[in-house]
């Protein structure tokens, strides 16, 4: 055999490998969709009672509550970024840190200090690679985001909401993720969960549904004082799946692309094979023909 | 009669939902019963189980820890980060 053949034929069988793990990668994640999707759809009901009992207190009570009143000064604002443990995912990482780093330049420029926390290690790569700062990052969690997590994240953040600015603590909170809009756009997107804007809930109550005058038990103050956190991890547990489904479709996404990148490489390569084949056999008849040419001569 | 529309849900999960004719629940200052036509309430709930009476008499009964109440029109929301049915 040819050394041309030879090569061609290596580079075929390599990228056939390929397309097998890619193939693979995207089966999985496929299937992975679905759960994910399941358990966002499975903790809206949760996510809607809170919503709904938050936007009561605080729009029927005159309780001044030190998470839903706007600071005077923003000293220093927090950012959390969800990123994934893993790559493989196409933009994914990418969009959720340049949407992350635009965020972080838009607070400067407003004369406030950024600190970020962290979600997965490629973000916590992205910032160790460039040794920039972080308080703090979770990882090996976020294909299938725990609700204990969720806790975990959420009373970090409140913790350090509630130090005064002059002990470190912050003002704002924001949260960088990919919204999973549907299989094939997963947006990029912030949103501030401190001070709260509870106005943006799940499912905005009817215009004409008004929201009935609780009675609040013990009192508007400890009712709110229990249900904010509650209502902040519930919105990062949220989010939490969503990243996750996100992550997922953009893996799908990723490896169908590289699966049909084989594909195409597979097809290209068998063609130049069969070239080089086809022009080895045709040296080789040239040759026996010239040498049976020069024997008959030679007589 | 009227019945209430009863939901328990936790963090992950809706665990229960259907009718019942009256809900005891334990708040942090103590027991507070339901019955159809009550007041909107928001209550913290403290530690403890919620009793739920079914309108065929039968009784369910739910842990749930962590979590808060909400009455409005009829309709109970039971809602703690984690609720079991016993």
């Amino acid at each position: 055999m040819g050394a041309q053949l030879r090569v061609y034929r290596q580079k075929i069988r390599s990228a056939q490998t390929t397309k097998k793990i890619t193939r693979a990668m995207e089966l999985i994640a496929a299937s992975r969709i679905q759960k994910a999707q399941q358990r966002v759809a499975a903790t809206a009901p949760y996510t809607r009672a809170v919503t709904r009992a938050v936007s009561a207190v605080a729009t029927f009570s005159n309780v001044d509550h030190v998470l839903t009143t706007e600071p005077e000064k923003v000293e220093r604002a927090a950012v959390l970024i969800l990123a994934s443990d893993r790559g493989l995912a196409g933009a994914f990482n990418a969009n959720v840190l340049k949407e992350a780093d635009q965020l972080a330049e838009l607070l400067r420029e407003q004369g406030k200090d950024v600190v970020f926390y962290l979600v997965g290690r490629r973000a916590q790569g992205y910032f160790a690679f460039r040794r920039r700062a972080f308080e703090q990052v979770w990882t090996g969690d976020t294909d299938s985001p725990s609700f204990e997590t969720a806790k975990e994240i959420a009373d970090t953040v409140v913790d350090r909401f509630r130090q005064p600015a002059s002990e470190g603590g912050v003002d704002e909170i924001h949260v960088v993720f990919n919204r999973f809009v549907n299989m094939i756009s997963q947006v990029p997107e912030v949103v501030r969960l401190l001070p709260l804007e509870v106005v943006e809930g799940v499912e905005a109550p009817e215009q004409s549904e008004l929201l009935p005058l609780y009675e609040f038990e013990p009192d508007a103050e400890s009712v709110l004082d229990a249900l904010l956190p509650v209502y902040i991890e519930s919105r990062i547990f949220n989010t939490l799946l969503q990243s996750a489904a996100s992550k997922h479709a953009a893996t799908q996404r990723a490896m169908k692309s590289a699966s049909d990148n084989a594909d195409k490489l597979i097809r290209d390569y068998t063609r130049l094979a069969n070239n080089a084949r086809q022009a080895e056999i045709t040296q080789q008849i040239s040759e026996i023909v010239g040498g049976a040419d020069a024997l008959v001569s030679a007589k | 009669m009227a019945e209430l529309n009863v939901s328990v849900v936790s963090a992950d999960r809706e665990v229960w939902a259907g009718t019942a004719s009256s809900v005891v629940a334990r708040t942090t200052e103590g027991e507070i019963g339901f019955l159809p036509g009550h007041e909107p309430v928001l209550a913290i709930l403290g530690a403890g189980q919620v009793r739920i009476t079914l309108p065929s008499g039968e009784k369910l009964v739910a842990n749930a820890e962590d979590g808060f109440v909400s009455v409005e029109h009829d309709t109970v929301t039971v809602v703690a980060r984690a609720a079991s049915l016993v």
